[in-house]
């Protein structure tokens, strides 16, 4: 009886620890009604196992989440040391900073607050701006697609959300840092509304004070992006390598609107990542980028999905992936095309540069197509580094560890050259250079 | 300037099979060699062991450049001791611009000391002077905009084999093959670019089948390479004589090593020039 007392005592993700958790927090009645329905259907799920096809091909046996604890809200969180990396010679609009998931300090541009833009903390704008939030938060991510999405539905500490209203244009990039402190926790979530024809640039970055960093981030990235808006959301994730990292991300794409969106993994021991468009107005558009470089034992999962809703809209999604020493990547890809989305044009293509003979990429394209007149091209490849290209350039002089990283470069200037954002294509190509280990 | 690579007794393996056995060669810089042999004799391979490639296991003997031993080095190191190989089929570097290879190469090549970070030859310096290069050896500007080798036809291969060597400006270069799978004019415009850039301000070795490259680059020793030794070393004259009588004379001559060439041909037919 003793041990069991202990085990229910003890303050983490469970019943005590969800209501204290209620107890410290100052959210508005509905939001606390979310949270409750989300902590119930988080108790009655298991965790996802080789049964979900999603999951198929992740171990999370290695995962204790009784390791980590709920943040405390009224104590101050400050985590020190982690590196900014997107922001050099780039003239802000904004910038939110979240240290293990609470955000620690906001700023706007005066000139967009004017126009009625709102950028700032989620639980913040859930007080101030509780009718806008409330239409748009966790309507895209149903807190019952896994355990994840049920506990970050929950127990979310704080977030960042932003606002743009109809045809205000943000011409200077907003930026948000997460900061995860070694061995904490970050639940939070990022909302994202474009009103009719408003434009922005938001540069995201998730960072720890040390490559070796450990912890657990359980988020959620929600985009509504109304007719002819126009979006550019660039993500750098580059937690410590022995970071736990789970996330849902989801954009919703009206009428002639479009989106850019890239992705940079190059942190985390382990992450799953749920990443989908729904292209729901005619003429939607969407270009997705994703970068992925592992090492050491990463193992890093994408499950995207276009889901085409509506006809005359465009898709496109490219990832590469650099594997060095015993990392593993898996790429699921899927185009959705919904009966009526005719005159779709869809594309997916996975390529994966194995730097090392213990590495491995598993890429899984896929095609689910209902209308009858569409466009959809999908491809993968996945080769090891050709070791005649590392003797061609060190018969020019380049050394050994110069050739493997020019190659890489060479390997992801595609995705470089669909980035239009000057300062993100120097940060990737930074992190990139950095990412290459040393060969003998 | 008295640049001198020496071979000695130098034996190659690949994959544990023997190829080279027992090659000597001496080159002053400023000379010019060409070598000579039918295929599979071991041209090629002299020249990847020379240039350091990992997969050419020197089992036995030496090379010397300037007397320092760089049997054991690697080829980045070679490279910046001013050794050069054109190749005869270089590779794509997809997403590589080639004036940013030849820039870092450049830098790497001029300056033997530098370490990884540090800077580049400051970028107008060097555009300027590929720029006048490039318009000595005709050739259009927009190469240097491409990706290495990414999509080049054979003859833009060599070119930028050629436009490299400019640029890298070596002791030593070794041409392999650089006229194989050009038309006539092609092989023309790469001779004269070879004379051009390479005659008297580096040693030269030349492997090819074809009169027109040494016409333009007349050797002042012809080395002849069979089943894995040079046989025969002798001047312009011999290379002549291969050029239009073939290897028959010297199959006959050396009866060793023409059984040699056919081991390591295996079953394949011997091709003769």
């Amino acid at each position: 009886m003793t041990s069991m007392l202990t085990q229910t005592d003890k303050v983490g993700f469970n019943q005590l620890g969800f209501e204290q958790f209620l107890e410290r927090r100052i959210d508005p009645v509905w939001i606390t009604e979310l949270r409750k329905q989300s902590w119930e259907t988080f108790q009655s799920m298991g965790w996802p196992d080789s049964r979900d096809e999603n999951w198929m091909r992740s171990d999370l046996r290695g995962f204790k989440l009784d390791k980590y604890l709920p943040i405390n809200e009224t104590e101050t969180q400050q985590v020190v040391g982690a590196p900014v990396r997107l922001i050099e010679g780039v003239d802000l609009g904004g910038s939110i900073r979240m240290d293990n998931g609470l955000v620690t300090s906001e700023s706007l541009d005066p000139k967009y607050a004017a126009k009625g833009v709102v950028f700032g903390s989620l639980s913040r704008c859930a007080r101030d701006h509780a009718d806008l939030v409330k239409k748009y938060l966790h309507k895209q991510i149903e807190s019952g697609v896994d355990r994840f999405a049920a506990l970050e539905a929950a127990m979310w500490t704080d977030g960042q959300f932003l606002y743009v209203p109809k045809n205000v244009v943000i011409d200077k990039p907003l930026h948000i840092e997460c900061a995860m402190g070694d061995g904490c926790t970050d639940l939070s979530h990022t909302l994202i509304v474009l009103e009719e024809g408003a434009e922005a640039t938001v540069l995201l970055e998730s960072n720890s004070p040390s490559e070796t960093s450990g912890g657990c981030h359980i988020g959620g990235v929600e985009m509504e992006l109304e007719a002819r808006s126009n979006l550019r959301f660039v993500g750098l994730q580059d937690w410590g390598n022995a970071a736990w990292h789970f996330a849902h991300k989801r954009a919703r794409i009206g009428q002639d609107a479009n989106i850019q969106w890239t992705i940079a993994a190059m942190g985390s021991r382990f992450a799953q990542v749920d990443q989908q468009v729904h292209l729901v107005g005619p003429g939607a558009s969407s270009h997705v980028n994703g970068v992925l470089f592992t090492r050491g034992r990463q193992h890093i999962t994408y499950n995207t999905i276009q889901r085409h809703a509506a006809p005359h809209c465009n898709s496109d999604f490219l990832y590469k992936a650099v594997l060095q020493d015993r990392s593993r990547t898996v790429w699921r890809g899927m185009i959705k095309v919904d009966v009526g989305a005719d005159k779709t044009d869809g594309y997916q293509r996975n390529d994966n540069l194995l730097l090392s003979d213990h590495a491995r990429a598993d890429s899984i394209p896929g095609l689910e197509i209902l209308a009858d007149d569409v466009r959809c091209t999908h491809g993968s490849t996945s080769g090891r580094v050709d070791d005649e290209l590392i003797f061609y350039a060190q018969s020019r002089g380049f050394t050994r560890a110069e050739a493997i990283r020019m190659i890489v470069t060479g390997f992801f200037q595609q995705i470089f050259d669909r980035i239009t954002i000057e300062s993100v294509r120097e940060a990737l190509g930074v992190a990139i250079a950095r990412q290459v280990r040393q060969y003998d | 300037m008295s640049h001198i690579l020496r071979i000695e007794n130098l034996h190659v393996s690949v994959e544990g099979k023997a190829i080279l056995r027992g090659v000597n060669l001496e080159m002053k810089f400023g000379e010019t060699h060409a070598l000579m042999g039918p295929n599979g004799s071991g041209k090629s391979t002299l020249g990847l062991a020379i240039a350091g490639h990992p997969n050419y296991e020197i089992t036995e003997g030496s090379i010397t450049l300037d007397g320092e031993e760089i049997t054991e080095w690697e080829a980045d190191q070679r490279a910046r001791a001013g050794i050069f190989m054109a190749f005869q089929r270089p590779v794509a570097i997809p997403g590589v611009k080639t004036a940013d290879f030849l820039r870092h190469a450049t830098t790497n090549v001029r300056r033997p000391d530098r370490k990884e970070g540090e800077d580049l030859i400051p970028m107008r310096e060097f555009r300027k002077e590929l720029k006048s290069k490039m318009e000595q050896l005709k050739i259009d500007s927009e190469f240097a905009r491409r990706y290495v080798n990414d999509g080049f036809s054979g003859g833009e291969m060599k070119r930028a084999e050629i436009l490299t060597m400019a640029m890298l400006s070596p002791k030593f270069s070794i041409l392999d093959e650089t006229d194989s799978g050009l038309d006539a004019d092609a092989v023309k415009l790469a001779s004269a670019s070879i004379a051009e850039i390479g005659r008297d301000k580096m040693g030269l070795l030349i492997i090819t089948h074809h009169d027109k490259l040494l016409e333009h680059n007349p050797p002042q020793f012809t080395h002849v390479m069979l089943g894995g030794r040079i046989v025969e070393t002798g001047g312009s004259e011999l290379a002549r004589e291969l050029h239009d009588h073939g290897y028959e004379r010297i199959r006959k001559t050396y009866p060793d090593a023409e059984a040699a060439n056919q081991e390591m041909l295996g079953k394949e037919e011997p091709a003769t020039v």
